[in-house]
């Protein structure tokens, strides 16, 4: 046993092959995600098109200003990933890990303020259930707008959640010297998983906190 | 490839596309709003896909399987507007 085994597995013929081997397995399964998140956005337009009015009455009470905050430190996050991969594939892993964390630490505070108004839903007795109170028109079709925006936003925190965890053991697998410029697969393909995360959210933001500012 | 200058400025466009996201929202332009909405958050995706996911380099596999994702969802989605555009609510109610 050598102390820096090949980083090329023996089933590939060689680095290049290995490497888009990888790419396009992270592809295949962000396609079975899309066809997860598809279910979800499926049923908000259904609902949307048979309830405008309640719809728009429910967004009234998502937080404008936080949702589009938390889209700006995601689009900084996406921007910081994309400069980790960048690192890697020119073999500065100084700058890959620093990066790297930047990236931990937005996707940290995304999570953060998703709390607060997770907080000041449950305060408003916005969470569907026994709890739900909404002392409007159309209070039931607006309590499913609730169910899906807990339940869509909530899914995608999940996203978030499992990512930090992965780019956190990234930034501490470099220092092993793990990473150079021929093989840096898993930074690769965290990344798209990490740019895939962010678009899901570029879309749940307009649905969700856009559907009316009237 | 990507170059480090391309991601800032792929960045910069993203930002100015959320800042004009959240502007338009404060004018009420009808159904045009939503399509507006749309137009944006998928200009935005669009950009995240071709340069920070850097499927403009990628080989010929990888942009099928992106296309055939894009192909899924739109049928998924065309499929449930047309159900419900074309219903009669009178006949055949609504859910």
């Amino acid at each position: 046993m050598s102390e820096h085994p090949s980083p090329l597995h023996e089933q590939f013929v060689d680095m290049e092959q290995q490497r888009e081997t990888a790419e396009i397995g992270m592809w295949v399964f962000l396609l079975t995600e899309i066809m997860f998140f598809g279910g979800l956005f499926c049923c908000y337009t259904y609902y949307r098109f048979q309830w405008p009015e309640a719809y728009a009455a429910a967004s009234h009470y998502s937080e404008l200003w936080l949702g589009a905050t938390n889209t700006a430190v995601l689009l900084c996050s996406s921007l910081s990933m994309a400069i980790a991969v960048h690192s890697a594939k020119h073999g500065d892993q100084k700058t890959l890990v620093r990066y790297l964390w930047i990236t931990w630490l937005l996707g940290a505070a995304f999570i953060g303020v998703k709390a607060i108004e997770y907080t000041h839903h449950f305060e408003e007795h916005l969470f569907p259930g026994p709890n739900f109170l909404f002392n409007y028109p159309h209070p039931e079709q607006t309590e499913m707008f609730f169910y899906l925006y807990f339940a869509m936003t909530a899914t995608h925190a999940l996203h978030m959640i499992i990512g930090l965890g992965v780019v956190a053991w990234l930034a501490i697998l470099p220092k092993r010297g793990r990473f150079s410029p021929e093989y840096y697969n898993p930074v690769e393909i965290t990344g798209l998983y990490w740019h895939f995360v962010d678009i899901v959210w570029l879309f749940l933001f307009p649905l969700l906190y856009l559907v009316s500012n009237k | 490839m990507t170059t480090r200058n391309d991601l800032y400025k792929i960045f910069g466009i993203l930002f100015i596309l959320l800042i004009a996201t959240v502007a338009v929202s404060w004018v009420d332009l009808g159904e045009f709003n939503f399509v507006i909405a749309m137009a944006i958050a998928i200009t935005k995706a669009l950009l995240v896909v071709l340069f920070f996911m850097e499927v403009k380099y990628s080989g010929q596999t990888t942009k099928l399987i992106a296309a055939a994702a894009v192909l899924w969802l739109i049928l998924l989605l065309l499929g449930t507007i047309m159900d419900i555009a074309t219903r009669h609510p009178e006949v055949m109610p609504l859910g």
